[in-house]
């Protein structure tokens, strides 16, 4: 049986608007299929699984980046080699702000991020805040913004997808999240991979791929979640 | 003048009763259009001053038991038709004033939601507040937990007599500290502490405990099929059967207790007040459906979900629906149901699951997640719960989690199908 090792990043202080629910879809994708996922939470100091097919990171308060972004940047190096090597990854928000370059704040103080992906993000004075859905390679993904930094896209890295009713990055460009190789980064929450099922299985078929098995995964019944996106991509914002 | 006052929002009220609206707003609204003086004023004349109940879960009960508790010594006026912003307020004195423009009351007990306790404090500083939690609520609206305790640091600061606050709540006694007014605490025993854990705990974080000494304390529990608690209040240990059930009420009781002593009541009193409190709109209130028992729980926000989803292992239920909608008052994000772990409490518990509301789908998609299987998914809020009771034999409970809005449209559904004029 085919064991993926998720590795969770933060899961303490990263998990505050429900993006912890992305790791519960992917895990039980698998098992469904007769597969399972082993997941490893990454707390401040610990080491990275060096099996690590999946990493995910969620969103935080923003009190609670300093100390995190201190021990994510510490990992610079790690985090860039496996981006490299193809782990893929999934960072919502905060996580996905900390990938990039960097944060500047609206203090103008400039918070380091480790460079995976190639963006930075400036903080602003009103938040993004509503229902959201982009269109993607992947399918139509379905979740909620909720973020005060503003990200823009370097040439390094592609968006993840298209906004048209929501904010996206920066509320101007109509881009949404970022890709590179087998790194994504979006500020989807809802957990976006719930209503997202396309989306959830191209990372699990990436990861599978990676690892030389058969990315093929038996299709499931997601009437479900495609009917939870109906409804979300026509409520208010 | 405030006589006037008084007669525009009886008028007004009256104006909407005759086409059958409920009006916790527009009466107070006016009056403050017309006489933007009139509620300070108002409650500058009350003797005991005013009582600021506030934090993410327990306002509406709490602020009952403190109403309930305080109106065995004092006359009390207190917003308990759910209207916790500061036009409800209003509406609450024109509603307790007379025609001839008194408003008999002593003190007033105030529910007042986390922002709108801030705007209150520019009407009128509060001479105590009731500081209860600060949870995961409605992030769509106030962006970030601490962003929401910086809300009630500043309704501390203004309050001018007594603060009591949770000592459980980490983020509540940072508040506390450096206080003008008073502090006292109520909290937990550690023994029963685990079972009120914080977001953070949830997730893998230590439990702290508290070194604070409480001037009310939570000594025992028992959930079953009624609430039992034990509590210190001063020097006096307090056996109580709460009508207003679950754990997170045993814990608010501690909090309303609390308060009240800050009023000189004695221990048997309060116990006395607390044994009297009866369930609030929606928390644990129960109709009779032709011969099944609904019993209605509201749910806002993660941590008072897993509370209320632990009335289950008590009530027995034959089914569950679970009602979720995402207007404005209920909150637009969905993220806050994968903050709750249903299959360690509903699986094997629940009986017949039916989702509803707005976003009956994602409800399902959530319990879909934690392999429980649904049987049945309605938007049409009424329909299911008549659905629900009528597949469930006679005798038998049917248990509806709701959101607020969700609860609205229950009430009136129920008022409709049993007769009973509810709400």
């Amino acid at each position: 049986m085919t064991v993926l090792t998720l590795a969770h990043l933060y899961p303490r202080e990263m998990n505050i608007y429900g993006d912890t629910g992305n790791v519960l879809v992917l895990r039980k994708r698998l098992q469904w299929r007769g597969r399972d996922a082993k997941v490893v939470g990454v707390h401040v100091g610990d080491p990275l699984p060096p099996d690590t097919d999946i990493l995910l990171g969620g969103g935080g308060q923003d009190a609670a980046q300093g100390e995190i972004g201190r021990d994510f940047v510490s990992r610079g190096a790690e985090l860039r080699a496996m981006a490299d090597d193809g782990v893929v990854m999934l960072t919502i928000c905060g996580s996905y702000q900390l990938l990039g370059h960097h944060f500047l704040t609206k203090d103008g103080r400039r918070i380091d991020g480790v460079g995976v992906l190639d963006v930075i993000t400036t903080g602003s004075d009103h938040r993004l805040i509503g229902n959201n859905h982009i269109d993607t390679d992947w399918g139509r993904l379905v979740g909620f913004e909720n973020h005060s930094g503003l990200t823009e896209l370097g040439p390094g890295a592609q968006p993840l997808g298209r906004t048209v009713a929501g904010r996206g990055n920066n509320g101007q460009d109509q881009t949404e999240g970022a890709v590179r190789d087998n790194v994504f980064g979006t500020y989807l929450h809802g957990p976006v991979l719930a209503k997202s099922p396309r989306f959830a299985d191209e990372l699990l078929s990436r990861a599978l791929a990676r690892r030389g098995e058969d990315p093929e995964l038996e299709p499931l019944d997601d009437s479900l979640a495609l009917a939870a996106a109906d409804v979300a991509i026509r409520r208010p914002r | 003048m405030d006589i006037l006052a008084i007669w525009l929002g009886k008028l007004t009220l009256l104006a909407l009763r005759a086409v059958g609206r409920r009006g916790t707003a527009l009466p107070g609204l006016v009056v403050e259009k017309v006489f933007p003086k009139f509620l300070a004023r108002r409650l500058a004349t009350l003797p005991l001053g005013v009582v600021v109940v506030t934090g993410t879960n327990g306002k509406t009960t709490t602020t009952k038991m403190v109403a309930t508790v305080l109106a065995q010594r004092h006359r009390v006026l207190t917003n308990d038709t759910g209207g916790n912003f500061v036009r409800g307020v209003l509406t609450a004195v024109v509603q307790q004033s007379s025609w001839l423009g008194r408003t008999p009351a002593d003190v007033a007990v105030l529910e007042l939601d986390e922002a709108h306790a801030v705007r209150f404090c520019q009407v009128h500083q509060p001479e105590r507040l009731l500081l209860l939690n600060v949870l995961r609520d409605q992030l769509d609206r106030f962006g970030e937990i601490d962003t929401t305790a910086q809300l009630l640091a500043k309704v501390a600061a203004r309050t001018t007599r007594h603060v009591v606050v949770n000592r459980d709540d980490p983020r509540l006694v940072a508040v506390a500290a450096g206080l003008a007014a008073e502090v006292s605490y109520f909290g937990v025993a550690p023994a029963l502490r685990e079972q009120f854990p914080t977001d953070e705990e949830m997730y893998g974080g230590d439990v702290r405990f508290s070194e604070l000494k409480a001037s009310v304390e939570l000594l025992a529990l028992e959930l079953g099929e009624t609430t039992e608690l034990t509590l210190r209040i001063g020097d006096t240990e307090e056996a109580i059967t709460l009508q207003a059930e679950g754990a997170h009420n045993a814990q608010n009781a501690a909090g309303a207790a609390a308060l009240a002593l800050t009023l000189d009541l004695d221990a048997a009193t309060i116990a006395d007040g607390l044994r009297a409190v009866q369930p609030a709109f929606g928390r644990g209130q129960s109709f009779d459906l032709d011969g099944r028992r609904v019993v209605l729980q509201l749910v806002k926000n993660p941590a008072g979900f897993r509370q209320s989803l632990r009335t289950v292992t008590g009530l027995r239920p034959a089914a569950t629906v679970i009602a979720i909608n995402d207007d404005y008052a209920d909150g637009r994000d969905m993220s806050w149901l994968w903050d709750v772990e249903f299959a360690s409490v509903l699986a094997g518990a629940s009986g017949r699951l039916v989702t509803s509301g707005t976003r009956a789908a994602d409800m399902a998609l959530r319990l879909h997640y934690d392999g429980l299987v649904v049987e049945k998914v309605d938007t049409d809020l009424g329909r299911a719960v008549q659905q629900a009771a009528a597949a469930v034999a006679p005798g038998e409970t049917v248990v509806v989690f709701s959101t607020y809005t969700a609860m609205w449209q229950l009430h009136q559904v129920l008022a409709k199908l049993t007769g009973v004029a509810v709400g």
